[in-house]
């Protein structure tokens, strides 16, 4: 029976302990859950080592213990609401230390996205926060064999890296493929933990005769395109990055701005509205669902196309 | 370790008063160090301090052009703990990091290039004044959040297992990033040593301003051997090898600046010259032969700001 992501994630994470080549690092790892069973139950275990609950100097303290390198910390934050602390040290010190002083601050941080009554703090996918610091390699696995590749490339690498991860992805077992048309009229480019509901969204539409390419970022710094995707929209003139985090001022316009750059098309970004989350499902704000999706696509869609053909 | 409140061998410095009563209280302390050791750290702090005039001097003649952040009048802290405990397997001071820089045995040629930007320098002239380090000794790099080296260091601390050295000063001190650190470090048994360079004030607000508790109290609740001293030598060396021999512990360190944190600005006459008193005791002790010991120094200094 095929692995979901959290069991992939506790699988090669518990490997690593056990081989004391990683130490998991972080608040209430062993609390119920587990961490949505990201965490290896391994409990007593050297290797499991539970943070107080200063947000503020647990970053630090995780970037402290990769400066003395193997066992390498895998810093988990439960919230990546919680970056607004623990971020500090991450992108200022582990991101810089190569750069600034030539020694490695080989640190894994596992930030963890989720939404939905859970308010203004905790809630909401924050990546952008993090991305723009130089020094720091972000990608946004959300599969278990992108979640596979990540840890792979990690371990090839004494580099920090941010892994966006959202729990709407956790129990996932299938992969999420790129999706070509013969003819599409729009591009789409997801990230984190709208991507299961943008490849759904992208199948309502073609059973209604509307076709969407829909690619999936899952390397963001450095950036690797997804394969094809240049060239879909180039051809489409019309595109949208559409990510968990807000779509003002963060990585899609980012992305949205580079692709434009690049392709010459025209490519719109949607996400969190600019405003903050309530508790309540009224006030939340939560990003688009597959309806919602539905309708953006649709509604990107019948743009005119900008040097498309 | 210590419960209760922590260890003062000496009342807070207060800038008007604390200076002439308490080192006169000095005077009839124990004297821990030998004549050898005491001269040892004393050439230490001299050679630090000379330095640091140079660095003033080539600041004004605009050799240096880069926020520079001297610790002249602090140099018996640095020097002390060079001498007196072991070997930090880690030392993450903050931006005003020279003498432990020097006191430590990191190159004096590395880091004059490095204050004047030269890819000679301990990091290519990257790191400048505030952001020195060098592998060789152990010393990490600061990112310039004050405070920040603190956690960074306990964790370093626990997952080495070995001796490890942090720096703060007294406005530092009061980081939300210090406190969640040293706690921690109480939890995990942490060999961290905290040190605060404190010299009553930041910029020109003194500690009696921004907080009615002391650095050394807060140390100590959260479980940390503690201890709250003037920069004597002797005091130092007595608290390092007692009360404080067993890390995680706080030494918060009362010093006289002699030229503004950043660039070479003085606020007047120090309240004390701890370098000018420890040479007065040597003296008085029968050593010889300091004065020729100092132009070596001189020397050395001159030569390595070609």
């Amino acid at each position: 029976m095929a692995l979901t992501t959290a069991e992939t994630i506790a699988e090669l994470t518990g490997a690593a302990v056990l081989n004391g080549e990683a130490t998991i690092v972080g608040q209430c790892l062993t609390a119920v859950g587990w961490v949505g069973g990201t965490v290896p139950q391994l409990p007593d275990h050297p290797g499991i080592v539970e943070l107080s609950m200063a947000d503020v100097a647990g970053g630090g303290i995780a970037v402290g213990m990769a400066l003395a390198g193997v066992p390498r910390p895998i810093y988990v934050v439960r919230y990546q609401g919680f970056l607004w602390y623990n971020a500090p040290s991450l992108v200022n010190y582990a991101a810089k230390s190569r750069e600034l002083w030539g020694v490695p601050c080989p640190i894994l941080v596992r930030g963890i996205a989720m939404e939905g009554a859970i308010g203004p703090v905790a809630g909401s996918t924050q990546h952008s926060l993090v991305v723009r610091m130089p020094g720091l390699n972000v990608c946004s696995p959300i599969t278990p064999s992108e979640w596979r590749e990540a840890w792979r490339r990690y371990w090839l690498s004494d580099d920090p890296w941010f892994f966006s991860e959202h729990r709407k992805s956790f129990g996932l077992t299938e992969e999420l493929p790129t999706v070509r048309r013969a003819q599409p009229t729009l591009t789409v480019l997801a990230l984190s933990g709208v991507r299961m509901d943008a490849q759904s969204a992208v199948a309502r539409l073609h059973e209604r005769g509307i076709e969407v390419d829909l690619f999936h970022q899952v390397w963001i710094e450095p950036r690797e395109w997804p394969d094809g995707l240049l060239e879909s929209l180039t051809a489409t003139g019309r595109g949208l990055v559409v990510d968990a985090d807000f779509a003002q001022y963060g990585l899609s316009q980012s992305l949205a701005h580079d692709l434009m750059l690049e392709t010459g098309a025209r490519v719109e970004t949607a996400g969190l509205s600019r405003r903050s989350a309530g508790f309540s499902k009224a006030s939340d704000n939560l990003p688009p669902d597959v309806e919602e999706l539905e309708a953006l696509f649709r509604s990107v869609a019948q743009y005119p196309s900008e040097g498309g053909s | 370790m210590m419960a209760g409140r922590a260890m003062q061998r000496d009342a807070p410095r207060d800038v008007e008063t604390v200076d002439r009563s308490l080192i006169g209280l000095e005077k009839s302390r124990i004297r821990l160090l030998d004549s050898s050791t005491l001269t040892s750290i004393y050439l230490t702090a001299f050679r630090i301090r000379t330095f640091e005039f140079r660095v003033k001097e080539a600041l004004k003649a605009r050799e240096v052009l880069i926020p520079v952040y001297l610790g002249v009048g602090h140099e018996l802290v640095a020097a002390t703990l060079a001498h007196t405990i072991p070997k930090p397997s880690g030392i993450f001071a903050q931006h005003r990091g020279h003498s432990y820089f020097l006191a430590f045995g990191g190159s004096m040629k590395a880091l004059a290039d490095e204050l004047r930007g030269r890819p000679t320098g301990a990091n290519g002239g990257v790191g400048g004044s505030a952001s020195i380090s060098d592998q060789g000794i152990g010393m990490f790099g600061h990112s310039g959040l004050m405070g920040d080296q603190v956690p960074i260091a306990t964790g370093y601390a626990i997952a080495t297992g070995k001796p490890v050295l942090t720096v703060v000063g007294d406005a530092s001190g009061e980081e939300d990033y210090v406190y969640g650190a040293l706690g921690y470090a109480a939890t995990r048994n942490a060999p961290l040593l905290c040190v605060c360079e404190d010299n009553d004030l930041s910029i020109l607000t003194p500690v009696s301003v921004r907080r009615r508790w002391r650095l050394a109290d807060v140390a100590s609740a959260l479980g940390l051997a503690s201890a709250d001293v003037t920069d004597d030598p002797h005091l130092l060396a007595s608290v390092l090898q007692g009360e404080l021999s067993g890390w995680p512990a706080f030494l918060n360190v009362h010093v006289a600046r002699h030229l503004w944190h950043a660039g070479a600005g003085t606020d007047g006459p120090p309240a004390w010259d701890r370098l000018a008193m420890v040479r007065e005791d040597l003296i008085d002790a029968g050593v010889e032969g300091l004065a020729e010991l100092e132009s070596q120094i001189v020397e050395e200094v001159d030569a390595n700001w070609l």
